[in-house]
């Protein structure tokens, strides 16, 4: 009973893991542009379809690989910031939400193109043997996957707190016009938290291919789920998307494990509709706040 | 309805009553058919998005209940499709109801968002509850009344056709109506609207039911036209290609969403050789037509047309 409920818990950490750096890249262009991003999932495809070109096609060391994807992850952010975002004219907010969809669509197309639709698969970061916690089995990948989000949103609260970039992003999510009079470039800040959220997704898909596998058409529901995470804490917060990605992954595992497989996807879109309707401005967020903000 | 668009409307009903006199052809009537079914959807997006300013990701899902819901009950109880399909309206209104009345008070993103993953309940619950599961089902009735079955191609590009223009008759004669107004009115600002009186969050949800009535209606007339229904027909990707014909055919007028329906059908037919890229096509021409034509091909057309206009007289 106890080793089945453990187990449901422990796959749900590690989805959960993955549903918090895909909330977390939404609110790093939040944060920076107020756009919502909705090719966000189409990054983390990315980052696992492109680990596996480099580390199991080209055989490339592991090293080498896990910079490449990094490194064109980051690139897909940067063209599509400088090509789709950037150009637009008086850019209304129907527009702006428009534009992500058709770019999450042309990049899905191009990972059909050149991956097919058949699911793709790596081994682990590191052989060994499974660990076991009074019955259930923990992966050594599940270890990595929730160690790199870990190690993520240390890095990105260093970066945004300490580093003087970090601080010229923040400075652009308070006040784009009195950023800009301080001298920060504010294009080049916007351009910057695309390319942060395309790497930040690009991690989590090279994390959980292993376990889960990666196919191109991935990205809405992780998108969905992604930002259901982001949402539920507060757009925005990284520390409520990192709550609310573990919520859902939680949830939605025990739900495929206690009731049916099937009702997974369901069970994240509730919620989604749910604090939508209800509490659009977050769980964790106080009722005065709730009022200020506008939905 | 206005003066250009009662002009319009007789040159698109004599189009339709010629077409399938002009050809034999029983793929291009097919075509011509999947262009009308697509089109009765594209006018009720369009007037959500152009006239009421709301964005939907979901019309798939009122598209998918127009088609389960006519065929399960067509098939499980044995009345006619007719009957069904208005039934399905129904059932469509009401789904419309409960999501609209959350859903509205939302904007942008978030709306986006939430009609999206009402989408997604919907296509989870048609592969999971739906009779067939994934595989879908078949042998569903034709339409017909009162013992005429329509079974020609022509006949059934007459049928849909003419529920295009009937639905197109109803839409112009509403727009150009005081809810028209009021419902430009929002679309400008909600809160002069609001303070002049309008009853905002009542119309929006109006013209939300609007949108889920055309879709269940196409879905109706999909599910009888082909007999076979399956989930992936009814995903996201349709709700985007819906999406996409909008945009194309030119938001801020309901004659683009037919021209766009139109267009956005028969370009994967002239590009069959590109199969594998259709994604792909559809994803270039959306980015595209959002950068470069953000007004779409009616609005550019008819500002073209004006501009000759002006030039012809200035000659003069």
């Amino acid at each position: 009973m106890l080793t089945v409920f453990l187990q449901f818990l422990f796959s749900g950490l590690t989805v959960g893991a993955v549903y918090a750096l895909v909330g977390i890249g939404f609110n790093i262009t939040y944060n920076a542009t107020s756009i919502i991003n909705l090719a966000q999932g189409e990054f983390v495809v990315i980052g696992g379809l492109m680990m596996w070109f480099f580390s199991e096609s080209l055989h490339l060391p592991f090293l080498v690989s896990v910079v490449c994807t990094i490194g064109s992850a980051g690139l897909v952010g940067l063209l599509m910031e400088r090509l789709t975002i950037k150009p637009l004219k008086q850019p209304d907010l129907l527009l702006m939400i428009m534009i992500t969809i058709a770019v999450s669509i042309v990049l899905r197309g191009i990972l059909m193109f050149s991956f097919g639709k058949e699911p793709y698969v790596y081994p682990a970061f590191t052989e060994g043997d499974p660990i076991s916690v009074s019955g259930a089995i923990i992966q050594q990948q599940t270890l990595w996957v929730i160690g790199i989000t870990g190690f993520c949103i240390v890095g990105l609260f260093v970066f945004f707190k300490r580093t003087i970039i970090g601080k010229a992003m923040r400075a652009c999510a308070v006040n784009t016009a009195a950023a800009s009079l301080v001298g920060i470039n504010v294009s080049r800040m916007v351009m910057l938290s695309f390319v942060l959220s395309a790497v930040v997704g690009a991690i989590g898909g090279m994390a959980i291919t292993p376990i889960s596998l990666m196919e191109y058409d991935k990205g809405p529901m992780l998108a969905v789920k992604g930002f259901c995470a982001a949402i539920m804490g507060g757009l925005g917060s990284n520390r409520g998307a990192v709550i609310g990605g573990f919520i859902i992954g939680i949830l939605e595992s025990m739900t495929a494990g206690y009731i049916h497989s099937g009702l997974k996807d369901a069970v994240a879109l509730i919620i989604l509709l749910l604090i939508l309707f209800l509490r659009p401005a977050g769980l964790f967020v106080s009722k005065t706040m709730l009022d200020l903000r506008k939905f | 309805m206005k003066k250009g668009d009662s002009t319009a409307f007789v040159l698109f009903v004599f189009l339709i009553v010629l077409f399938p006199l002009l050809t034999e052809s029983a793929y291009t009537l097919t075509v011509g058919i999947f262009s009308g079914m697509n089109a009765l959807v594209a006018i009720g997006l369009c007037i959500l998005m152009g006239y009421a300013g709301q964005v939907s990701l979901g019309q798939a899902g009122f598209y998918g209940i127009g088609a389960y819901v006519s065929s399960i009950v067509s098939l499980q109880i044995g009345i006619s499709p007719v009957l069904s399909t208005v039934m399905a309206m129904i059932v469509a209104a009401l789904a419309a109801v409960i999501l609209a009345v959350p859903a509205l008070r939302l904007k942008g993103h978030y709306l986006a968002v939430a009609t999206l993953g009402f989408g997604e309940i919907i296509f989870i619950i048609l592969n999971e509850w739906g009779p067939g599961g994934p595989s879908g089902f078949g042998d569903i009735p034709r339409f017909g009344l009162l013992g005429y079955t329509v079974h020609t191609a022509s006949g059934y590009f007459y049928l849909i056709w003419g529920l295009v223009a009937l639905v197109m008759f109803f839409s112009l004669n509403l727009l150009a109506s005081l809810s028209g107004k009021a419902l430009r009115a929002i679309h400008d600002s909600e809160l002069a609207s609001g303070a002049v009186g309008l009853n905002v969050a009542r119309l929006k949800i109006k013209v939300f039911i609007l949108s889920a009535v055309y879709a269940s209606l196409a879905g109706s007339l999909y599910a009888h036209y082909v007999t076979f229904v399956s989930p992936s027909s009814f995903s996201l990707f349709y709700s985007i290609l819906v999406l996409t014909m909008v945009i194309v055919g030119g938001i801020t007028n309901v004659w683009g969403a037919i021209v766009g329906a139109i267009v956005i059908t028969v370009l994967p037919e002239l590009l069959r050789k590109f199969a594998e890229l259709d994604v792909l096509v559809y994803g270039l021409i959306l980015t595209l037509s959002l950068m470069f034509f953000r007004k779409g091909l009616v609005p550019i057309m008819i500002d073209q047309m004006r501009k000759i206009r002006r030039f012809a007289v200035a000659k003069r």
